[in-house]
């Protein structure tokens, strides 16, 4: 599945061992992947390789990373891995749908992956429909996360220092049975899928939510990045919270071209 | 995000993963469900039949990869004309492959002589160099079916010193540009390449945020 770019660096360069893997799932309002371009872009990571896969929609482009006439002539496909040794971080992009009934395979395939290349821990950035948040949840912060048993341990602390919410279960039959509550997250992509298959597997693993809806979400993925960063410190907090991150390129037009001079 | 006016959606859900669909999922697969899926599974096979010198059609993996120096594929109505127009006569070229393939959209035909009007996907080789290759894929490949049609056909050749051109066609609506699509002047050209390729390209590269899916893409 991982086929690790031609570099000088050979096999150093894809050598995640004890790293944090971090990857978005594709959800609501695509949070999770404009986060993960965040830190893509302001970390200036470098492209270690890519997913060889036929789960995902295929798409090409240049560089959208570039930010000068130079580095703008790199293809750019939908599922590459990224890698800063610096802060033992390996970042994974992913910029296109699951194909249908590819999402399981894909999920199996990502989690052996992680396994073998012995990345300690993976965290996952991802969102979810606003509309269906409860009474309570419509107030307070609409950023939530969720540890399995094995990071718990050794970050559940940490969370309770950051003040963070834990995402609620929910009622498995609401109004019928109160009592049986389950995980349940809608918009969400393959966060669930993810999570309860690491929780069994054994793979440390934090999911990281916002509750959103469509529109602009540049907002939403700056609110969880800065989320993110209250955790893993990738890049100094400054006041202004949204100048430490390094918007690419790549995010021009996303509401479509400039306007016909005839319209006027 | 939101669509933009003139943006078309192709995803029924932007979370890639329809509620509905999970649901289905968690059931336990019987066994007739199972029957049917591989069913399903096997009308979406694509078939690609290689006619050899002798004259007689074999399934590709019975072959040896074949030596190939120069692969050009046309993908979709405008490319296949194209290469009909300007490239393709019955004198210089021949007829060596066929791929079959069947979706909600398109099933190819089943002969070789082909109307421009029909969903096809056929191989020819230049008859005085064998080793250069073209394909008119005017039939819509599904989304399902692209990576496998990408296995077949470039299974069967030897990869290396090849190279590979991929015409294809966009509408000007979804080109992302500052100014608006009206006031281009069209059609235009755009280019990808891979970083192995040294030559000239003839026209500008295509500026982010601009990308390329589907079958040219895989």
């Amino acid at each position: 599945m991982f086929v690790p770019c031609d570099r000088g660096g050979g096999s150093a360069s894809s050598d995640f061992k004890g790293f944090t893997l971090l990857m978005p799932a594709v959800s609501v309002g695509n949070v999770g992947q404009l986060a993960t371009d965040l830190v893509i872009s302001t970390l200036n990571m470098t492209k270690v390789g890519y997913f060889y896969t036929d789960c995902l929609v295929p798409m090409v482009g240049n560089n959208p990373y570039a930010t000068a006439e130079e580095n703008s002539m790199e293809l750019s496909i939908n599922a590459e891995v990224y890698s800063l040794p610096s802060k033992k971080l390996v970042v994974l992009q992913i910029r296109s749908p699951f194909i249908k009934n590819k999402y399981r395979p894909f999920c199996q395939t990502l989690l052996s992956w992680v396994k073998s290349s012995k990345c300690a821990r993976v965290v996952l950035l991802s969102s979810s429909h606003a509309y269906q948040r409860d009474d309570e949840q419509l107030l307070g912060t609409p950023l939530r996360y969720l540890l399995t048993p094995d990071l718990e341990k050794a970050v559940g602390g940490l969370m309770q220092e950051l003040n963070w919410k834990e995402m609620e279960k929910v009622a498995a039959y609401p109004r019928i049975n109160d009592t049986e509550k389950v995980l349940h997250i809608p918009g969400g992509g393959i966060t669930k899928l993810l999570f309860t298959e690491s929780c069994s597997k054994g793979i440390q693993m934090a999911v990281l939510l916002k509750f959103c809806s469509e529109g602009d979400n540049i907002p939403d993925a700056f609110a969880l990045v800065n989320y993110l960063n209250e955790w893993l410190q990738l890049v100094k907090s400054e006041v202004n919270t949204s100048s430490q991150w390094k918007i690419p390129s790549s995010w021009r037009l996303l509401f479509g071209n400039g306007l016909p001079p005839a319209l006027f | 995000m939101a669509t933009f006016f003139g943006e078309v959606v192709v995803a029924p859900s932007r979370a890639g993963v329809d509620d509905e669909e999970s649901a289905e999922e968690a059931r336990e697969e019987t066994p007739e469900d199972r029957e049917i899926r591989r069913e399903l599974e096997k009308k979406r096979e694509i078939d690609v039949l290689w006619t050899l010198k002798s004259g007689a059609s074999t399934e590709s993996s019975a072959d040896e990869p074949f030596v190939c120096s120069k692969f050009i594929v046309a993908i979709g109505h405008n490319a296949a004309a194209f290469l009909s127009s300007f490239i393709l006569d019955s004198v210089c070229w021949e007829v060596v492959g066929v791929a079959k393939l069947w979706n909600e959209w398109c099933r190819t035909s089943n002969t070789t002589n082909v109307l421009p009007t029909d969903s096809f996907c056929l191989f020819y080789r230049l008859i005085s160099d064998p080793t250069v290759l073209l394909c008119q894929c005017s039939c819509y490949v599904a989304e399902d079916q692209q990576f496998q049609w990408l296995e077949k056909v470039f299974g069967c050749m030897r990869k290396e010193d090849l190279q590979v051109t991929i015409l294809s066609t966009c509408p000007v609506a979804d080109y992302k540009t500052q100014e608006s699509t009206l006031t281009l002047p069209s059609p235009f050209l755009k280019a990808l390449k891979t970083k192995e390729f040294k030559e000239e390209v003839c026209c500008p590269l295509l500026e982010q945020p601009n990308i390329v899916r589907d079958l040219p893409a895989a």
